[in-house]
């Protein structure tokens, strides 16, 4: 975890699923408490499911309530499929770089 | 699979989910917020109605639809089960057995049925809290356009299926990820437009990462039919709420999935018009039918239609996958199959065949006595045994399901008469020949009615009396020497003796001076056309019935009985043999023919020694251990002259001998089973019984408590028989049963112990009574 210009960064790796979600949770909790802007990066996810999918929604909306700011960055292939299927990215409102298919 | 195949399935299968929803009504009267039970009753109306749906019988399903709207408030705690609400469940279920019932005769339905169901909808409506619609729009679904599709009117304009799902809080936990299943929609169809319903989802801090909060609105196009896309959600179909709405569904369809979910109705509304499934105005439209009364009418139509193709897809799915559906059919019934009755009959015939030719077999063995031939028919003869005793179970069933049927015979007739009556049931696992269960459902009946409306006595009577409030009626049925007995027993009034005798005087079947007893006096309410109440309801009491009761027991070669206490109550003992096809004999020799006695009568043989031979002449009895014994001499009962011929020659018997019959010689006397020439092999001392002298025997039997002894030449020994019915000629010969074909091939007579006895038991009764009305004179 480190933290510059007021914001606390993360990053997720490998699974974000039913099986991690409960770390990831605290994870998050965590870097909420820093008080700061919080910027996740989820380039090295390697899965996701339902499960990380409402984690992220609850995430935001976890940073709506605390009047700061969350964002996810560098959504890795397999976040944006999922984004893509549930036609999430309005939604969570951030920014994705739609990559070519491997 | 052949469709009339499954319509007799689907006729057998309604048949036993009505009987397993009317005991779970009767169960719920008592524990009226059970939500297992409730959940069963519920099952058993959609279950029919699914089936009813796939098979087109549209009229049940929209019968069955209204009562399972009704039932589905009662799972959502809007409704409580009072006892109003399963009476007309009751005549529901009734109701839907007089449907099926028409389906299976292959007829329609006909006006009266058509009034019947409208009357139930009309009462359960009241239920739904709707005002009853115009009957014959809610009962009869148009016929040709069965599906929504080709609805046209006021249908939605999209091309698309609309997905609605949500899924419970545990899908996940249980290994399932909702996306997969969307994922697996794209395999065969394409997403047009889905919105992910991230409403429940709760802030970080309060989120319980394993629970599932996501929903999901779908527009869906494909060309698949509904049951592929249900398929699709199969797993989960327990754990999530899902709606699959066709394309052009109703606009009120669509509402009704808004009303679903109350708390998104808003959002749920633009949702749909964000997944391009409803336009603005439809979706108004949708909303306005809200205030529109009218439309209610119409709706049950829709409901009917789509939950018809609600219902379809899973019937269909299984249809498709057939061997996924034996294995859970396997589960669910825990390893029954169903058989033909024909062929089981087919099959105990076949084994009595068996058991004649094993026997004969085995003769032949003794004749020609070598060991090998001596051991391997032994070892036949054991395994023919088990077969037969094998077989025989297969017949057998519980009289749990045939006592169970009472509980609603005694809720109704209660209600019909005022009475508080309770039923209890004890020995419900007692186990009895199928043909003797089905026969012994309308006798019983009549007994069960008969207690309850002249057994039982009114309220007032009972407290006066210092008895409970309610009456008791229990049914009772236990094994006994060889028989079932069945009991019906009340705690009432019990027979009054002077107003039998006095109606029995009046109608001139006893003479006023004459002595009986007890017994015979309740024997007389078994007269034709005796009844000694005043008032005739319209359950009993016109003196038709026990009688007719008592012909059909004695055609099942039972009896009835009866035990009664003034003031206390009455028990009705009916007493039927436990199978009608093949019993343990015992072989007696009377001169030269041979008798069988059922050997789970006899209680003992023995000797009857020569001075007891005189002691008892002339009397009809003798002393056995300090008891008095009466007894027959068959010799005497059936006339058989004394030097004996060598065969005694029934009409039956040259059927038998031609030719086919295996060779006699060698063996004194007639007949000798294997057992009894292997005994005699083993102890010499038994020629006596070949040799009949001067000595008797007596073999006692037992029937219904009371003893008898069957005096005979000789003693033969068991034998496996199968029992053949006398021909017409024969058939009112007294004392006989039967008759059965030995391993010789010659004709044994069955004796019919029950009637012997009762012969006995009569004799001794005028003889009694004529000791007492000569002594009285004196």
């Amino acid at each position: 975890m480190e933290t510059k210009c007021a914001v606390t960064r993360i990053a997720i790796e490998g699974e974000l699923s039913i099986f991690t979600a409960a770390t990831e949770r605290l994870h998050l909790l965590d870097a909420f408490e820093s008080g700061n802007e919080v910027e996740v990066d989820l380039s090295q996810v390697s899965e996701i499911d339902s499960a990380g999918i409402q984690l992220m929604v609850a995430a935001k909306r976890e940073a709506a309530t605390r009047s700061t700011s969350l964002r996810f960055t560098g959504h890795s292939p397999a976040v944006f499929d999922i984004i893509e299927l549930c036609d999430l990215a309005g939604h969570l409102g951030d920014p994705m770089l739609i990559t070519a298919r491997p | 699979m052949n469709l009339d195949d499954a319509l007799q399935t689907f006729i057998v299968e309604a048949g036993e989910l009505l009987e397993q929803m009317e005991e779970a009504l009767l169960r719920i009267e008592q524990t009226p917020d059970d939500a297992d039970t409730i959940n069963a009753i519920f099952r058993a109306a959609h279950t029919i109605k699914g089936s009813a749906g796939l098979f087109g019988f549209d009229h049940v399903v929209a019968f069955t639809h209204v009562a399972e709207s009704v039932l589905d408030r009662v799972r959502s705690d809007e409704l409580r089960i009072t006892s109003e609400l399963v009476a007309i469940f009751l005549s529901v279920r009734d109701h839907l057995g007089a449907l099926i019932a028409h389906i299976a005769d292959g007829k329609e339905p006909d006006d009266d049925t058509h009034r019947a169901s409208a009357e139930l909808v009309t009462k359960l409506r009241v239920y739904l809290g709707q005002p009853p619609p115009v009957v014959s729009q809610a009962l009869v679904p148009a016929k040709q356009n069965g599906t929504v599709e080709t609805q046209a009117g006021d249908g939605v304009g999209t091309d698309n299926w609309h997905i609605s799902l949500r899924f419970g809080p545990d899908v996940l936990r249980n290994g399932m990820d909702p996306l997969s299943f969307i994922r697996y929609l794209t395999t065969f169809g394409e997403i047009v437009h889905i919105v992910t319903v991230v409403d429940a989802v709760p802030r970080l801090a309060e989120l319980d990462p394993e629970a599932s909060y996501l929903g999901y609105e779908i527009a869906f196009r494909t060309d698949a039919d509904k049951a592929a896309i249900e398929g699709a959600f199969e797993f989960v179909r327990n754990d999530a709420r899902i709606r699959i709405l066709p394309p052009h569904s109703k606009v009120a369809d669509y509402k009704r999935l808004i009303d679903d979910l109350p708390q998104e109705e808003l959002r749920l509304g633009e949702i749909l018009i964000l997944c391009g499934t409803l336009t603005r105005a439809e979706l108004d439209a949708a909303l306005r039918h809200q205030t529109t009364l009218a439309d209610e009418t119409l709706s049950p139509i829709g409901e009917v239609l789509v939950d018809q193709k609600l219902v379809q897809p899973q019937v269909v799915a299984a249809a498709l996958e057939k061997q996924k559906q034996v294995k859970e059919h396997k589960a669910t019934e825990s390893g029954l199959i169903r058989v033909n009755a024909e062929k089981l009959d087919i099959h105990i015939n076949l084994i009595g065949e068996l058991i004649i030719a094993s026997a004969g077999a085995s003769l032949i063995a003794q004749h020609t006595a070598i060991p090998e031939l001596l051991e391997a028919s032994a070892r036949l003869s054991r395994l023919v045994e088990e077969v037969r005793d094998s077989a025989l179970t297969l017949r057998m069933v519980e009289i749990g399901s045939t006592f169970n049927r009472f509980q609603r015979v005694v809720r109704d007739v209660s209600v019909d008469l005022g009475k508080d009556i309770r039923l209890e049931i004890s020995g419900a696992d007692t186990d009895l020949d199928k043909t003797v269960v089905e026969k012994i459902g309308d006798p019983l009946t009549h007994l069960v009615r008969n207690s309850m409306d002249h057994g039982i006595e009114s309220v007032e009577v009972r407290l006066a009396h210092g008895k409970p409030a309610h009456g008791t009626v229990r049914l009772n049925a236990y094994h006994d020497s060889g028989s079932i007995v069945i009991e019906v027993a009340d705690d009432g009034g019990g027979l009054s003796r002077e107003r039998i005798l006095a109606k029995a005087i009046e109608r001139g079947l006893v003479k006023p001076d004459q002595q009986l007893s007890d017994r015979e006096i309740h024997e007389l309410i078994f007269e034709p056309g005796f009844s000694t109440v005043e008032k005739v309801s319209n359950l009993s009491g016109r003196g038709v019935g026990m009688d007719v009761v008592k012909r059909n027991i004695s055609a099942l070669r039972g009896t009835v009985e009866i035990d009664s206490t003034e003031g206390v109550g009455t028990t009705m003992r009916i007493r039927l043999p436990l199978t009608l096809a093949i019993i343990d004999g015992f072989l007696v020799g009377v001169s030269g023919s041979t008798f069988v006695v059922p050997l789970d009568m006899v209680v003992e043989c023995v000797e009857l020694s020569a001075e007891e031979t005189s002691a008892s002449q002339g009397r009809d009895h003798l002393d056995l251990r300090g008891e008095v014994l009466p007894f027959i001499r068959l010799k005497q009962l059936f006339d058989i002259p004394e030097p004996p011929p060598v065969d005694i020659d029934l009409a039956a018997d040259d059927t038998f001998d031609n030719g086919n019959a295996p060779p006699r010689n060698g063996l004194p006397s007639t007949l000798l089973t294997a057992e009894g020439a292997a005994a005699l092999a083993r102890d010499p001392e038994l020629a006596f019984l070949l040799h009949p002298v001067k000595r008797e025997n007596v073999v006692v039997v037992q029937y219904a408590g009371r003893r008898t002894g069957l005096v005979v030449d000789k003693l033969m020994g068991e034998f496996q028989t199968v029992i053949r019915p006398l021909g017409e000629v024969f058939n009112g010969i007294d004392g006989i049963s039967g008759f059965t074909i030995l391993g010789s091939g010659n004709v044994a007579l069955i004796l019919d112990v029950p009637g012997l006895v009762r012969r006995v038991a009569g004799r001794e009764v005028r003889r009694n009574a004529k000791a007492t009305s000569y002594a009285l004179a004196e």
